[in-house]
């Protein structure tokens, strides 16, 4: 199975381990992600705050390359994920408007990681390579803003509800607990413009996660994990608590469902450091 | 004989293109808004706006161009899409707050929240230098330009700035080089054309 893969630019930074964790569990399921050659930045909330045209062109550019290729583009970045589906959306409205021919046909879909892996025929391998089951795992699935929404541009189905992610933990073994919180916004965006926004919307999903008591939060954006992850301390020390909640790609909990080796790297480069809930339940 | 003095209708011919330009990028639909507050309820970022989601496409209908453009409200919206989302009437209301951002830019006025302007522009200029973001950069370059190295030192908020800088890097999760620059000659041909688009 081939497909072509946007990366996003945080991959190479701060998501390092959801990079990592996505080629490890992918190579392992046989799964071929290529990198769309040439790709370039999807101009995420920069562009569609301040140039119309820019927010279409510049992740267009992307959609081009891929369909040159003919292979559907999976993405792992939920803020890319929302863009590159706009420009899709926005593309093939203009070609049936004009009715004229555009450069971008609409012959590939595009895809967030989590909704490929996600498809039917990868989540019956999925389930049969689960060797190592997150059994008294309690997880709550946090799928943030534009992983779902607006369902006009994502084409997401329960969008108030999503289950995609809690339906992939719970084939791992994983507990999965419901909370009111899996589409909450923690503001991303606002994170190097108004931190006391950031930390006040952030603060809340903590605390929502420790009321349902859940040991971890699973994600499946960049923006999401480093989010909830970094901030976790100077939220504490403002508000008097102290929180200790691991923050995990899916797919590093894939990994470690499976039995790979070299997952405590990943673990290593958060900055909430997971290992030791994971050696209390004896996963690793 | 007595004059009678006859007064003739008088039609004032307002000033519509600010709330025409809205119009054509989010469509019709903005005029069937009835107040419903929906869009406010469920907005995340409400109780720092200075008017509420609901409020400012009231100003929109009402042509109240600057009541709406000198917000807070537009800069601090974390485009969410809750309320486009929820809208009872599709309207698409994150979409009218990027159109309004974008004409407050083109003003060339200055912002309720001048960070936030600063932020993007350093954003797509890091685009435009490299094809892909480099966070190192854009980091550096935004509190640079945005003043925030001061404000930081004022406020003690760079004891938490620095601790997080090291923390992410011995986790390497800094990425010092910046990235190859392939394909960013093709991406800085659309920052040309988007200049052109401007001007027409």
């Amino acid at each position: 199975m081939k497909v072509s893969f946007f990366p996003g630019c945080s991959l190479e930074g701060t998501a390092r381990e959801y990079g990592e964790s996505i080629d490890a569990v992918s190579c392992f399921l046989g799964i071929k992600l290529e990198e769309l050659p040439g790709w370039t930045c999807c101009g995420a909330s920069a562009a569609h705050c301040t140039n119309e045209f820019l927010s279409v062109s510049l992740p267009a550019k992307n959609l081009l390359l891929a369909e040159k290729l003919k292979h559907d583009l999976v993405t792992p970045c939920a803020a890319c994920f929302s863009r590159l589906k706009n420009a899709e959306k926005t593309l093939i409205k203009e070609s049936q408007k004009n009715g004229a021919a555009t450069p971008f046909r609409g012959e590939i879909n595009v895809l967030h990681l989590l909704e490929f892996f996600s498809r039917e025929d990868l989540i019956e391998t999925i389930k049969e390579q689960v060797k190592r089951p997150l059994s008294n795992l309690k997880v709550v699935s946090y799928y943030g803003c534009l992983l779902v929404r607006p369902p006009q541009v994502t084409d997401t189905k329960n969008w108030e509800d999503p289950h995609d992610l809690d339906d992939l933990i719970s084939l791992l073994g994983g507990e999965t607990i419901f909370w009111p919180y899996k589409t909450e916004c923690c503001g991303g965006s606002l994170v190097l413009t108004n931190l006391d926004i950031v930390r006040r919307l952030t603060g809340r999903i903590l605390d929502m996660a420790q009321e349902a008591e859940a040991d971890c939060i699973v994600t499946a954006c960049p923006l999401c994990q480093a989010n909830l992850d970094t901030r976790q301390k100077e939220i504490g020390n403002a508000k008097g608590v102290s929180y200790n909640l691991p923050i995990f790609y899916f797919t590093e909990l894939l990994g470690l469902a499976f039995g790979l080796k070299g997952t405590q790297k990943w673990f290593r480069r958060h900055l909430v450091d997971p290992r030791p809930l994971l050696k209390a339940k004896k996963f690793i | 004989m007595e004059t009678k003095l006859i007064s003739l209708p008088v039609t004032v011919n307002r000033d519509t293109r600010f709330r025409d330009l809205v119009v054509e990028t989010v469509g019709e639909t903005i005029f069937s808004c009835y107040q419903c507050c929906k869009c406010s309820a469920g907005c995340p970022v409400a109780f720092a706006m200075d008017l509420l989601p609901h409020q400012v496409i009231r100003s929109v209908l009402l042509l109240q161009k600057g009541k709406a453009l000198s917000s807070r409200t537009i800069w601090i919206c974390a485009s969410c899409e809750t309320c486009t989302t929820r809208c009872p009437n599709e309207i698409d209301i994150a979409k009218v707050m990027d159109v309004l951002r974008q004409i407050q830019v083109e003003s060339g006025t200055g912002a309720k929240e001048p960070k936030v302007p600063i932020f993007h522009k350093t954003f797509l200029n890091t685009i435009k230098r490299f094809g892909r973001i480099h966070e190192l950069s854009l980091l550096t370059n935004f509190l640079r330009k945005s003043g925030g190295i001061r404000d930081n030192f004022k406020s003690g908020e760079w004891k938490n700035d620095l601790r997080l800088g090291i923390k992410m890097f011995l986790r390497g999760k800094l990425k010092l080089l910046p990235p190859s620059k392939k394909g960013v000659e093709e991406l800085r041909k659309l920052f040309d054309q988007a200049e052109e688009h401007k001007k027409s």
